[in-house]
């Protein structure tokens, strides 16, 4: 599972309750800066980015998520950051920046070159496609509950359309 | 004659990656030659210059390009997937 190669257990942020989009970025972009996966002025161009492209993504099941992500010259190293909302918050849509998206999972993708990593945001857009993934995910109380709901993701769904 | 897709979103790293790849496949499998240019949507304007056939992308598009946009969040939900890839296929086959 490419994703559980770069989702770091210590930018797992659970059942977090917060009220903003950019709170969350905050919080996230603070444990991948902490770590050394992404340079200074990360986590502000990826709110600005935020701002212009909102990254919320409308899924088919019960909860919602968003992908906050900046371009690559804001990263040292590939890595993922996950959070989970015990309420909503809303991100606006990717598609459509008028449009509302309650979001109750967060995974926030730095990215250090363009193209790469392709299994992985595969493996991405494979989760998102999956409700009972999704509320899994969001239910999940410990960073060990996450590993193991990722790695027992087998094949692909059938067709979730 | 290969048909132009320029697939595009924010940053251009990360669900344009995706969306690309899957027209990419979805073309082979049809026996549609496809060239993807995957950019970032601020830099569509440059590209539709050396002509393109398609634009698909995950971000808001505020301009009209001229040609075909087919959002393509689907890509990335598994919400109508199909009808999406069937609207694309519809514009390549042309």
């Amino acid at each position: 599972m490419p994703v559980l190669d770069f989702l770091k257990q210590e930018a797992i942020c659970l059942q977090v309750d917060l009220g903003s989009s950019e709170e969350i970025i905050r919080l996230l972009g603070g444990k991948l800066h902490a770590l050394g996966y992404v340079k200074d002025g990360f986590i502000e161009a990826t709110l600005k980015r935020e701002a212009s492209m909102p990254t919320g993504l409308p899924l088919g099941g019960e909860y919602n998520a968003a992908l906050p992500h900046v371009d690559i010259e804001f990263v040292n190293k590939s890595a993922l950051a996950l959070a989970t909302l015990t309420h909503p918050v809303v991100f606006k849509n990717m598609v459509d920046d008028s449009e509302e998206v309650p979001v109750r999972m967060v995974i926030m993708l730095a990215l250090d070159k363009p193209k790469s990593q392709i299994e992985m945001l595969k493996e991405i857009s494979q989760i998102l496609k999956r409700p009972e993934t999704v509320r899994a995910l969001v239910a999940a109380q410990t960073a060990q509950e996450v590993v193991t709901i990722l790695a027992d993701m087998a094949a692909p769904p059938v067709n979730s359309s | 004659m290969a048909k132009t897709v320029i697939v595009s979103c924010g940053t251009a790293i990360a669900t344009s990656t995706v969306v690309a790849s899957a027209i990419e496949e979805a073309a082979k499998k049809a026996g549609i030659q496809v060239i993807v240019k995957q950019c970032k949507a601020a830099e569509i304007p440059a590209i539709l210059a050396d002509g393109a056939d398609l634009i698909v992308t995950t971000s808001q598009l505020r301009f009209d390009p001229g040609i075909p946009v087919i959002k393509g969040l689907a890509f990335l939900t598994g919400i109508g997937t199909e009808l999406v890839m069937a609207q694309i296929m519809e514009v390549l086959k042309k």
